[in-house]
């Protein structure tokens, strides 16, 4: 018989911990079929983040190292400076990217640094149990802010496409969603692209992925597809927001 | 280049890190060591290394975690209050075993402080510092040459130990000129680093981690851990000066010690035997040497720039055998010679008393 699917061999056979409806798993499995596709598996180095795929090193058939909360981009940088012929990506929820870490996402964006930076934002912290993100939606209600996120208390949720794409060390930053088939499409043409400029040598890439949880927004996987459609593409737009051409 | 040239002892570190194949320097400013990355960012890069000027000393301690993680030699430098916030990821680099070179050139505290020289951090530096059970090999240079041979020295027990290692100076050091002579050198042997990053070739893949759930993982993993800072114990230095009659042992590391040398010479003219031991390590701390002063010599004088740390090693080692006293300055402040010497004599002369 033809096989004509498998797993990607940039995954390792290992039982998932990720919850029901989580997105996680579709990001990683994207990301290791554009490893394979780029035929880079043995040359490229990982960087997990702290917070639900802290356990990123044990999917991912390919080196890693685990990064301190927030501080992927630095732990990146040093990797990439010391192997500039490596490809070098990095995992980051919006705990890690957009609230603890900013510095360093910011400043790894504006030295230009070759690296690949995979961004899933799914509005809430998974690991913690459901607390306040940087990118938690106004009136969303989470463990933290158990009466909805309300601006004059809690601010306002932080767009990092918006503000990463202005910088010139940018080569490219998408958003992208992974909440039905054909955005999950789309979300692989992007982080093959991502991966493309790291490759030709353009300079800093970021995908940011919408991914939903439906675990810590207590809602039922199917749900939790929709809530992404009508409440988090409406704040978070679905485009490229960069692209270096030449 | 083997002759004799003048430097300052930022400077002659920075040069020891390059010959001792140091590929990667990740640092952020500050007084009183600006001197170390700014002699880097021009001599590395000429040598194929990198320098970066990093966006924090938080961003800098995790690039030294990528880069050292990835196999090649890399260091990072600071002062007092940048080492602070490099704690979070020293712990990271001890856990997950990445060697690394750190240097300390420590300046008054606490806060802001300032810029002038001081030993208070000795406990940040011996004592962990960071979170969790953890030791690093710290060494504490008294001249600029010193400081030259332990940067060679220290990227070599770094991996040797797969352990970061810290070099403590204090801002005089840092600061002062004198003749140094680059005598030794040493290579990155990258294939012994089996554990290392650079990408699964071959192989199955290395991960960089410090992260075990389950308890009774990680206590094999902190059991392990603690076994190899047991073993660096072997790796401990010290002087002796005028210890083989001495009445009196003086305890002082780093510059304090030079000036030390200089106070138990005028002791010595009025006829008092006091004699120095410095500690060249740190951690591991010369416990024994101490320990056997202790059933020689009357008293023990420990002289730091701190409100008195080494003092509770020294306390230790001596373990209630004889008196132990203590000379300390504060706020960046450094002793004369009369001053110590004083101390001396006050001591000596109680003890004949008794």
């Amino acid at each position: 018989m033809k096989k004509v699917f498998g797993k990607p061999k940039a995954l390792q056979e290992t039982p998932t911990h990720y919850c029901p409806g989580c997105g996680h798993g579709i990001i990683h499995r994207l990301i290791a079929e554009v490893i394979d596709e780029f035929g880079i598996r043995e040359k490229t180095i990982g960087v997990c983040p702290v917070g639900c795929a802290v356990f990123a090193y044990k999917y991912f058939n390919v080196d890693m190292l685990e990064a301190a909360h927030g501080r992927a981009p630095a732990v990146a940088t040093g990797v990439k400076r010391a192997w500039p012929d490596r490809i070098v990506f990095s995992y980051q929820g919006d705990g890690d990217l957009a609230a603890i870490g900013t510095a360093e996402i910011v400043h790894a964006a504006c030295r230009g640094e070759n690296i690949t930076v995979i961004f899933v934002n799914n509005a809430i912290y998974g690991m913690t149990g459901g607390q306040m993100a940087p990118t938690t939606l106004i009136g969303q209600k989470t463990e933290t802010t158990p009466f909805g996120r309300n601006s004059k208390i809690h601010g306002y949720p932080i767009k990092m496409c918006e503000m990463l794409s202005v910088l010139d060390g940018t080569a490219f930053i998408s958003r992208v969603s992974v909440n039905k088939p054909a955005n999950v499409i789309k979300a692989k043409k992007a982080i093959k692209k991502a991966f493309e400029m790291q490759i030709k040598g353009k300079g800093f890439s970021m995908v940011e992925v919408l991914s939903q949880c439906p675990t810590n927004w207590g809602l039922k996987p199917i749900e939790a597809l929709k809530w992404v459609d009508e409440k988090m593409i409406p704040v978070f737009p679905l485009k490229d927001f960069k692209v270096k051409e030449g | 280049m083997s002759k004799k040239i003048l430097m300052e002892g930022n400077e002659a570190i920075a040069e020891a890190a390059i010959r001792a194949d140091c590929k990667c320097y990740f640092g952020y400013p500050i007084t009183p060591q600006s001197e170390l990355p700014a002699y880097l960012s021009k001599h590395l890069p000429e040598k194929g290394g990198v320098f970066l000027q990093a966006e924090s000393e938080v961003a800098a301690i995790n690039m030294v975690y990528g880069a050292g993680g990835s196999g090649v030699r890399v260091m990072t430098s600071s002062s007092s209050p940048g080492i602070s916030l490099k704690q979070e990821g020293i712990s990271y680099l001890v856990g997950a075993e990445v060697p690394c070179v750190i240097v300390n050139i420590m300046r008054g505290g606490p806060g802001l402080g300032n810029i002038a020289p001081s030993q208070s951090d000795y406990f940040q530096a011996t004592k962990g510092g960071g979170h969790g059970d953890y030791k690093m090999i710290v060494l504490a240079p008294s001249s600029v040459q010193e400081a030259a041979d332990l940067t060679v020295d220290a990227f070599d027990l770094a991996d040797k130990y797969r352990n970061p290692v810290m070099i403590l100076g204090d801002g005089m050091l840092g600061q002062m000129m004198e003749p140094v002579e680059f005598k030794k050198s040493s290579k990155n042997n990258l294939k012994r680093k089996t554990w290392a990053t650079t990408g699964a070739k071959g192989r199955k893949p290395n991960v960089i981690n410090s992260l075990y759930l389950q308890p009774t993982e990680l206590e094999k993993v902190n059991k392990k851990l603690q076994k190899k800072f047991k073993s660096m114990e072997k790796e401990v230095r010290y002087e002796k000066f005028y210890m083989e009659d001495a009445e009196i042992a003086i305890i002082a590391y780093g510059t304090v010690a030079r000036i030390v040398k200089t106070s138990i010479e005028y002791a010595r003219k009025e006829g008092i035997k006091a004699g120095l031991i410095r500690p060249i390590t740190l951690y591991p701390f010369p416990r024994k040497v101490i320990e056997d002063a202790a059933n020689k010599i009357n008293s023990f004088l420990v002289v730091e720039l701190s409100a008195g740390q080494m003092v509770e090693d020294v306390k230790l080692a001596v373990n209630g055998k004889k008196d132990v006293y203590f000379y300390g300055k504060l706020g960046g402040v450094v002793p004369s010679p009369i001053e110590i010497y004083e101390k001396i004599k006050e001591i000596a002369l109680s003890s004949r008393k008794k």
